[in-house]
């Protein structure tokens, strides 16, 4: 195959009709899709989605019950061992024993993988280095900060030159300025050939880190794309409003010809259009002026990864459970 | 991956002598088992059997030598049995995760504990082998320097061979276990009657008939009767009761050990199979 074609579009995770339960619990309810050698995916999903199950599948950790899954071109039932030997893992939660030295952890990890002396004493040299830990290698790592284990198991998930490098909310409970940290050895790793399978709840992560996302809400997903092409379905700018009778101006507003879409806060509605926002506003104004209702706020802005959320799972991630923002397709016709 | 569990015994090792209170306390408890319990016991017993009619010519031997292997034995019972608690935490902190996704065969782990646990059984029966005889145990007594180390490595194979058995068994029960709890619960069950069921302590002879079953197929009874071999002679008189050992009942202890080696890692294999570690 010639090289150029591997760079585009080779398929390196292929997942079909994949379905997971626990005991009558259906966590993964037949999910489709594919990932592509050297793309940076994630899986952006609240939790309790099903994200975590899914991965532990594709890494040979869960048993495959139903569907179709392979890695690197390799089933995870028939060749597990082929799979296991083409990836790195960095868990959900940390997994790193409490007692062993940051050197040690990434010794034994390079020996789990039966890697040769020489290369494992190199590469240790150069992903501490990586990952600013190489004056800590001789720390425990009870004594290192949340931040340093994160960027040690990242270390210790590139030991080998994985194919594919799955990473399971990689920064959760990171400060907002090692986040960006991790996200730019997120990038520089996958600038040198890893494919990234990435999980996250942070729409932020997804959106300034993948190639493609999809959008998983309890077991299934939702919409895929490129982030850009996820934000257009919602349309060219988002309108907020605030009126003094929110029914009666949405009553007012759906005919009208640019707007495709709208939604219903507890205060007040997003309408969604297709034009520039700036010039619908004063179509906007009039038609409700004219109709004796009165704007207390407005607010024009781009749709964010955000808002493609709520759009497509009908809630906000971080308040799930309570604040029902409920939604419906306006227009349509 | 022919060498996968040095991998896994590199790290178990680490672990041991990192834990340093667990080092000393592993290290002091059977010497402390052999003073306390033995000299208690063997003052007390030998005076008893001070009556008791001596054959001419064969070896009398006093309790606290008796008893000596027994306390070998159940260090290394002990010792084995917990050995596979080092799973459990691997599971339940996540970090048989790491493991268990890595392309290192499975056999290997269940090796590499085994292996590490008959590392600190063998340091356990050297100390209680010199501490007893520095408290007066007669161990290889009247032996030439020859036979003492072929003593030595025969106590060790006996050792070696039984702690690798309940070591598997051991790695069975701890990767089938969600808690530490559950599983010291099922090693205190299993401990008291191998342990008790055994010719540790005393002679079997007096057991009635359905004990003394059990006990000379307990592989308690089997590793004993190894190291009484090795360590005091084939003929010997301890508690009024004259043993004596031929080599083949040595070979067939050995094989027993074997056998029941062979099961539990059967058994430890299959339960690994089985094992879904998330
Ligand atoms: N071992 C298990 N036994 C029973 N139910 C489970 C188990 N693991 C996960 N679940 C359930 O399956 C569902 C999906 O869990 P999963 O961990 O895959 O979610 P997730 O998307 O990774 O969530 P999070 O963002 O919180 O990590 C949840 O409802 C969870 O309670
Ligand atoms: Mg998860």
């Amino acid at each position: 195959m010639p090289e150029t074609q591997q760079k585009h579009g080779e398929i390196i995770i292929s997942v079909e009709n994949l379905e997971h339960s626990y005991k009558d619990f259906k966590a993964v309810d037949g999910i489709s899709f594919s990932v592509k050698k050297g793309e940076i995916f994630s899986f952006l999903g609240p939790n309790g989605a099903g994200k975590s199950t899914a991965i532990n599948i594709l890494i040979t950790l869960l048993a495959k019950q139903k569907g179709t899954a392979s890695v690197a071109g390799f089933d995870v039932t028939r060749d597990p061992q082929k799979v296991r030997e083409s990836i790195g893992i960095v868990f959900q939660d940390i997994t790193l024993d409490r007692d062993m030295t940051v050197w040690e952890i990434l010794e034994f990890h390079g020996r789990l993988y039966n890697m040769p002396f020489e290369q494992r004493r190199k590469r240790i040299e150069e992903l501490l280095n990586l990952v600013e830990l190489a004056a800590k290698r001789d720390e425990r790592t009870k004594h290192l900060s949340g931040g340093m284990k994160r960027r040690l198991e990242i270390a210790r998930g590139l030991m080998t030159r994985p194919k594919v490098l799955f990473l399971d909310e990689p920064t959760i409970g990171l400060d907002p300025q090692t986040r960006l940290r991790m996200w730019e050895y997120i990038k520089g790793v996958n600038s040198e050939g890893t494919t990234i399978f990435l999980t996250t709840h942070y729409m932020d992560e997804a959106d300034q880190l993948s190639d493609r996302i999809s959008i998983i809400d309890h077991g299934r997903i939702v919409i895929s794309g490129k982030p850009w092409e996820l934000k257009n379905t919602l349309g060219r700018d988002l309108i907020y409003l605030e009126t003094n009778n929110n029914e009666a101006a949405v009553r007012f507003l759906k005919d009208l010809p640019s707007i495709r879409n709208m939604k219903v806060k507890s205060k007040g509605f997003v309408l969604m259009v297709n034009e520039d926002g700036s010039k619908v506003l004063p179509l906007i104004i009039d038609t409700l002026r004219n109709a004796g209702i009165e704007i207390s706020t407005i607010n024009l802005k781009k749709p964010s990864m955000d808002d493609v959320f709520v759009f497509y799972t009908g809630r906000e991630i971080r308040d799930e459970g309570h604040a029902k923002t409920s939604f419906r397709r306006a227009g349509g016709r | 991956m022919p060498y996968g569990f040095t991998t896994i015994y590199w790290r178990d090792m680490i672990r041991f002598v990192r834990f340093k209170t667990l080092l000393v306390s592993s290290l002091l408890q059977p010497a402390l088992w052999l003073a306390f319990f033995g000299i208690a016991m063997s003052s007390s017993f030998d005076k008893l059997i001070t009556g008791l009619p001596v054959v001419p010519g064969v070896h009398m031997i006093g309790y606290l030598t008796f008893m000596g292997a027994g306390i070998i034995a159940m260090t290394t019972l002990f010792t084995s049995l917990f050995g596979g608690i080092v799973i459990l935490f691997d599971k339940n902190w996540g970090l048989m995760r790491e493991i268990l996704a890595s392309p290192m065969n499975r056999n290997h782990i269940i090796f590499g504990i085994g292996l590490s646990g008959v590392t600190k059984s063998f340091i356990q029966a050297i100390i209680i082998m010199v501490f007893g005889i520095l408290i007066g145990a007669a161990f290889f007594s009247g032996f030439t320097a020859v036979q003492t180390v072929v003593g030595v490595f025969g106590i060790l194979a006996f050792v070696g061979m039984f702690a690798l058995g309940f070591l598997f068994l051991s790695a069975a029960i701890a990767i089938s276990m969600e808690s530490p709890e559950g599983l010291q619960g099922v090693i205190t069950l299993l401990t008291m009657p191998i342990f008790f069921a055994s010719n540790a302590l005393y002679p079997i002879d007096s057991f009635p008939a359905f004990l003394k079953i059990l006990s000379v197929y307990n592989p308690m009874t089997l590793l004993i009767t190894g190291i009484r071999y090795f360590a005091i002679g084939p003929d010997f008189i301890a508690l009024g009761k004259h043993y004596q050992y031929t080599q083949s009942d040595i070979l067939m202890a050995y094989f027993g050990l074997v056998v029941f080696a062979t099961l539990t890692f059967g058994l430890a294999y299959w339960r690994f199979r089985k094992a879904v570690v998330t």
